[in-house]
């Protein structure tokens, strides 16, 4: 198993740390398994239910297992009212799975985000944190081609 | 002091008062819901919301300090267009099954939707569908009507320090629940039930058991023989419209025989009996150098506690058995021996402030009987719906009479219902062991009352004994590390998980504040006052046990049938 705490000390000093630990699990593992939460309340001398509230408040980080490649539809407004839903749709349908899942070869999963900070070209999807903007159903396709 | 005024009445209040105690002082009262007297501030529901003149948003009346000439109005039309639409939207995600509701005419949420007249919510009614959490024996979380109050949390982290609850997830998704998705009983919770009494509507309540009682009573191959603890008598009032302490111990005697029950005794018996057996095992322990200082043992929740929390402190605990599981116990031994009876019919009932009573009877090693000790544990709550059900009208209900041998009891086991009572009921024996003389003013006053933690030294006959006790596991947790920590200079602790001991404890009647556990544990010691015997070694029926039975305490039969062992919880996460 790995060793949780080891990634997660060199953040106990810092404020706020526990954000970055997430973080850190997360870059390792692509979601925050529970034994990592627990080892993140015992280095940072917290509850339990503190850490997962941590881990649950933030959707950047993810508490179920993840596929390679994630995909995050931006569910603000802004993004919503031009057409994240359609887009949504189109993703849903191209990867057979249900926003939250992850595809059966692991490949890719759904999620939605809040504002990302992109609405100049809404709507906004983001692929392993790079923005894709003004996305449109048709592009969909194209866009998954670069990461198969 | 600083001027407000609050609908044109002025007051004057502290400076750092906040409106809502403002209105308070004035006589007007503002709703609430997320606000709880003894809690931090919480702020998150909004049902306070009021006017304030120069300001223009409305603003929560709980969490907003006053100033020098504030003018308040806690009534105009757009504040109350405010609260009812805030309690629409709440109601458009609660479940509109209030017939159904363990709570139903006791929920703060049902009160203000009549209140505020909601008849017709505009919002769609969506609720999520959340399962119930019914993974305990002691309670019930039914999170599908939690309105996200959070006054639960609070009870559970901030005064008992277990952390049992928290919130999940943001927004509509949010939920308060044990921490990983897991249900109650893989969690750090230790039953206590404090989470019940701080929850507004019914998202919390206890495993109600009523039914099992009723078929037992209705089953004529069973002898259904019952004990009640000492807090019960002068709280089960409050569920049938009496004053706190008004209910008539005889009387509920009688109440109890006309519902049913073959034998009415009494847990107060065996309170008494623990004394005798756990102010023994103090004087050996001191004596002998045994492991000091010694826990108190009869409050569940507290065993459950150090078991979660303090595993390397259970040598510390007395071996004592709680006052129910020494009177279940008995009652298939000693107490059927003298009746005559075949314990194998006997269905020992037992009626409790507690809800971690619950969960205490079904523990695997309470058999020492040769059968489950206690086959079923109802909380004080659950008496009053008995009563409501039976219709029983309390003015004409006959008394009755305790039943033989295990039915006397005296003062120092009234005062077991209450934060102290243990300590002071122990010192009353204790005193009187050692010294050989007799106690004359047998109120240790230092013992009483709702401080979290009270100490003393003692002095018997030069033997000088240093005590502590705590109540609320926040205040416990203090006094545990200082023995961790080898830094305690007590000999002897006693603990209850409730504030306020037994009277607050999970099962009895929904205790908004510790205004109420303060009444009753007023009521506790003028019962304690009012009886002829105040020392449990006075006891006439406990010296018939130790002639005819027991022999000596801690004798060969004490060992077998009113000691216990404890085991580490070793919960996966804490
Ligand atoms: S019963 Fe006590 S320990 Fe368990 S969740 Fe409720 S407050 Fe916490
Ligand atoms: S369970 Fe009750 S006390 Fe806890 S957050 Fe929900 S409504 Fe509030
Ligand atoms: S709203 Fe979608 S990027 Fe800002
Ligand atoms: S009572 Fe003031 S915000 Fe909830």
């Amino acid at each position: 198993m790995m060793d949780y705490k080891e990634i997660i000390s060199p953040y106990a000093s810092l404020e706020g740390g526990i954000i970055e630990a997430f973080h850190a699990v997360q870059a390792k593992m692509n979601y925050l398994p529970e034994e990592a939460i627990i080892a993140t309340a015992e280095v940072f001398k917290i509850p339990v239910k503190e850490a997962y509230g941590v881990a649950t408040f933030y959707s950047y980080f993810s508490i179920t297992p993840r596929g390679k490649n994630i995909i995050r539809i931006c569910e603000s407004a802004p993004c919503h009212i031009a057409g994240a839903q359609e887009v949504v749709d189109a993703l849903e349908k191209e990867l057979g799975i249900k926003m939250g899942e992850t595809t059966p070869d692991g490949k890719f999963t759904l999620e939605f985000a809040q504002c990302v900070g992109q609405c100049q070209e809404t709507p906004v999807i983001t692929i392993n944190g790079k923005p894709y903007g003004g996305v449109s159903p048709e592009s969909i396709p194209q866009i998954l081609g670069e990461y198969k | 002091m600083v001027n407000v005024k609050i609908n044109g009445i002025q007051v004057a209040v502290p400076e750092n008062a906040t409106i809502l105690q403002a209105a308070e002082a004035a006589g007007v009262k503002i709703p609430t819901l997320c606000h709880h007297p003894d809690q931090a501030i919480k702020a998150n529901c909004r049902i306070c919301v009021c006017e304030v003149e120069g300001l223009a948003l409305l603003q929560a009346a709980c969490s907003t300090p006053v100033w020098d000439g504030m003018v308040v109005k806690t009534n105009s039309p757009a504040v109350l267009e405010a609260r009812k639409t805030i309690l629409e939207l709440i109601l458009a995600h609660h479940p509109q099954d209030c017939l159904n509701c363990i709570r139903n005419q006791n929920c703060e949420l049902q009160t203000l939707a009549e209140a505020y007249q909601i008849r017709e919510n505009p919002f769609e009614h969506i609720t999520r569908g959340l399962p119930r959490d019914t993974s305990t024996p002691s309670l019930v979380r039914d999170p599908e009507k939690c309105i996200l109050c959070r006054r639960c949390e609070y009870a559970c982290s901030e005064i008992q320090t277990v952390n049992a609850l928290g919130l999940e997830n943001r927004g509509h998704h949010a939920m308060v629940v044990p921490a990983l998705g897991k249900d109650l009983a893989e969690s750090p919770c230790i039953m206590c039930g404090q989470c019940i009494h701080a929850c507004p509507v019914g998202a919390i309540h206890e495993k109600e058991e009523i039914n099992e009682l009723l078929a037992a009573i209705a089953d004529p191959d069973k002898i259904v023989v019952t004990q009640m603890a000492p807090a019960v008598r002068l709280a089960i009032g409050e569920e049938v419209s009496l004053p706190t302490g008004a209910m008539d111990m005889h009387v509920l005697v009688g109440a109890l025989k006309q519902i049913g029950f073959d034998y009415v005794l009494h847990t107060n018996f065996t309170a008494d009996l623990t004394i005798m057996e756990e102010g023994h095992e103090l004087l050996k322990r001191v004596k002998e150098g045994g492991k000091l200082p010694m826990f108190t043992s009869c409050s569940p929740g507290w065993i459950n506690f150090c078991e979660t929390y303090y595993p390397d402190l259970l040598d510390n605990l007395s071996t004592c058995k709680s006052p129910q599981q020494m009177f279940g116990a008995l009652v298939k031994t000693y107490w059927a021996e003298k009746m005559q009876i075949d314990p194998a019919k006997i269905y020992s009932v037992s009626i409790m402030p507690c809800t971690a009573k619950k969960y205490e009877a079904n523990r695997p090693e309470m058999n020492s009987s040769g059968y489950q000790d206690v086959d079923l544990v109802l909380t004080t709550r659950e008496l009053g719906r008995l009563f409501r059900m039976t219709g029983l009208d309390f003015t004409k209900v006959q008394p009755g009479k305790f039943d033989s041998w295990m039915g006397a009891y005296t003062g120092a086991a009234v005062i077991f219902g209450a934060t102290g009572g243990v300590m002071e009921a122990a010192l009353r024996t204790v005193y009187e062991v050692v010294t050989g003389k007799t106690l004359e003013d047998v109120n240790f006053t230092f013992a009483r009352g709702m401080e979290g933690i009270k100490e003393a030294e003692i002095d018997l006959n030069g033997l000088k004994v240093k005590v502590a006790i705590a109540h609320g596991l926040g205040n416990a947790r203090k006094v545990m590390d200082q023995v961790r920590a080898g830094t305690s200079p007590y000999h002897f602790i006693e603990i209850m998980a409730c504030p306020g001991g037994c009277i607050g404890g999970g099962g009895q009647p929904i205790t908004k504040s510790n205004v109420k556990r303060e009444e009753r544990i007023k009521a506790i010691y003028s019962e304690d006052a009012g009886l002829p015997l105040r020392k449990s070694h006075d006891n006439p029926e406990v010296q018939q046990l130790y002639k005819e039975f027991l022999h000596e305490p801690l004798g060969h039969k004490s060992h077998e049938l009113l000691h216990t062992h404890y085991t580490p919880k070793n919960k996966k996460f804490l």
